[in-house]
């Protein structure tokens, strides 16, 4: 997954936070642990630095979608018969004597598969609505391309048996919020299907697909890399400090007020005039999380994955980063543990500001 | 009447080796073509190690669990599963089973918990509902 792909404007406008170690733009995680926070307000600021506080527009897009027909009258290509009954029951090792001989019904659990278009999908036109195709093309073209199955909830109203015509009605009933899952982010849709034999209702047949963007793999020995801060001409001077091991606050010329990240102009008093000011490198924790799941081992100090802790350091200064604590274990970092500036080079073309535990912190 | 199945009632696990066959084989059985059920090539492009058994197939190997134990003339009323882990070839998955209920009627219902195991992980979590044999019937 390419976390820095996912919404390019957001993110241009996310760049210098990268830069404090933001845990993948666009990544619902932050907010998932939000709940081992120890303070509301700082947690409130982090999240909103975290997620940039913006709607989701394709999210809005999609759950249009909710209620609206995936298949109307679709039609099952075969009706039910025997050789697909035993090619599912050797596939399966299921020997029941149910699915053989004259009084055969089909094994209930195949319910969807009477259903399904095949190799060459339902050429009638009845397979799939416009309303289903519309929203998996924007989430294809959004960058979620993959599909994977995580639920299917099936009640059996009647046994089917060779010969029974299948007909299907299935309707979109939810998209849930953009999610991260291991295997990367994405939206979950259920549809629900009402499958008719010869007319007769014969069971239901709920599902439940993630739709997602693929997460990246490390390949071979590679490590894994975070992403890239964006660096554009408001930040650049951050970066510059970066490099040269200073933190840098940028300071208003007009009211002297401090600000951190860097911005344009003056939060205070609109002023676009600044100069900066380096951090003497003490700071508190004023706020953290614990980032479970999903794990990214570029964040992970042993490189494995796993939890990981984003804080929100008040510097002596008065101004707040985002970043991560090193020198402790995750779960040890505490509000208003003090901690210090320090430099972390994750990998050959990426150093970046992090705090450090203090001795007996 | 009495049944012979009661609440907290193991069922005896069933291991079921997870081979590229069984994949592939339960895939185009259900009429799933998704590559990531029969191209390794194609579901590691996907974000995953290997191909995995498809949802279907899970849903088939839990029904079947069930009617090995009841046997032939039980008759299954619903069954809903939850995925996790996938099962890539060369696993193996343990099914287990426990009646949580069951309901007098004619016939007699059994709610059953089911969870399938494999190597990295917990695949499958589900709840069966059974219609259970009639008296009389029990090994038909």
């Amino acid at each position: 997954m390419s976390g820095a792909g996912a919404e390019p404007p957001r993110v241009a406008a996310e760049g210098r936070r990268a830069g404090a170690d933001d845990p993948r733009p666009g990544a619902d995680a932050p907010r998932s642990a939000a709940g081992t926070s120890e303070n509301d307000a700082g947690r409130d600021e982090l999240r909103a630095q975290l997620n940039d506080a913006g709607r989701d527009e394709l999210y809005d897009r999609l759950r249009a979608y909710e209620g609206r027909p995936a298949a109307t009258a679709g039609q099952g290509k075969d009706p039910v018969n025997e050789p697909m009954i035993r090619h599912w029951c050797e596939a399966m090792g299921d020997t029941s004597p149910a699915y053989r001989g004259p009084d055969a019904v089909a094994p209930p659990t195949m319910l969807q598969a009477w259903t399904m278009g095949g190799l060459s999908g339902h050429t009638d036109g009845t397979g799939r609505s416009a309303a289903y195709d519309e929203m998996f093309a924007l989430l294809d073209g959004a960058g979620y391309t993959s599909v994977v199955a995580t639920d299917c909830e099936q009640e059996y109203l009647r046994p089917l048996r060779p010969g029974d015509r299948i007909t299907f009605d299935t309707v979109i009933e939810s998209v849930s919020p953009r999610k991260t899952t291991k295997l990367g982010t994405g939206y979950f849709v259920t549809t629900r299907t009402d499958v008719h034999a010869d007319g007769e209702r014969a069971g239901t047949h709920r599902f439940r697909i993630l739709k997602y963007r693929p997460a990246q793999r490390t390949r071979g020995s590679e490590p894994a890399r975070r992403p890239r801060p964006v660096i554009n001409r408001d930040n650049a001077g951050f970066w510059a400090g970066v490099a040269e091991h200073r933190l840098l606050i940028q300071r208003c010329l007009d009211c002297a007020t401090l600000r951190l990240p860097w911005l344009p102009g003056c939060n205070a008093c609109g002023g676009a005039e600044w100069d900066t000011v380096e951090a003497g490198g003490e700071g508190t924790v004023f706020s953290h999380v614990v980032m479970h799941h999903p794990s990214f081992p570029a964040f992970a100090p042993d490189g494995e994955g796993g939890p990981y802790a984003v804080a929100l350091v008040e510097l002596t200064e008065g101004v707040r980063i985002v970043s991560n604590v090193i020198g402790v274990p995750y779960d040890k970092v505490r509000v208003g543990m003090p901690v210090h500036l320090d430099f972390l080079r994750t990998d050959p073309d990426l150093e970046l500001p992090v705090f450090r535990a203090s001795e007996g912190g | 009447m009495t049944y012979p199945y009661r609440v907290g009632d193991e069922l005896p696990p069933l291991e079921i080796p997870v081979t590229r066959t069984l994949i592939v084989a339960g895939a185009i059985a259900s009429r799933d073509y998704q590559d990531v059920h029969h191209d390794a090539e194609l579901a590691r492009e996907k974000g995953s190690p290997d191909i995995f058994m498809n949802i279907l197939t899970t849903n088939g190997l839990v029904g079947r669990y069930l009617t090995d134990h009841f046997g032939p003339t039980a008759v299954l009323r619903k069954v809903a599963i939850r995925l996790g882990a996938p099962n890539h070839p060369g696993d193996v998955m343990r099914l287990t089973g426990r009646i949580t209920a069951v309901r007098a009627g004619e016939p007699a219902e059994a709610v059953v918990h089911v969870t399938g195991d494999n190597g990295i992980g917990r695949h499958v979590t589900g709840t069966v509902t059974v219609a259970l044999p009639q008296k009389g019937e029990e090994g038909a």
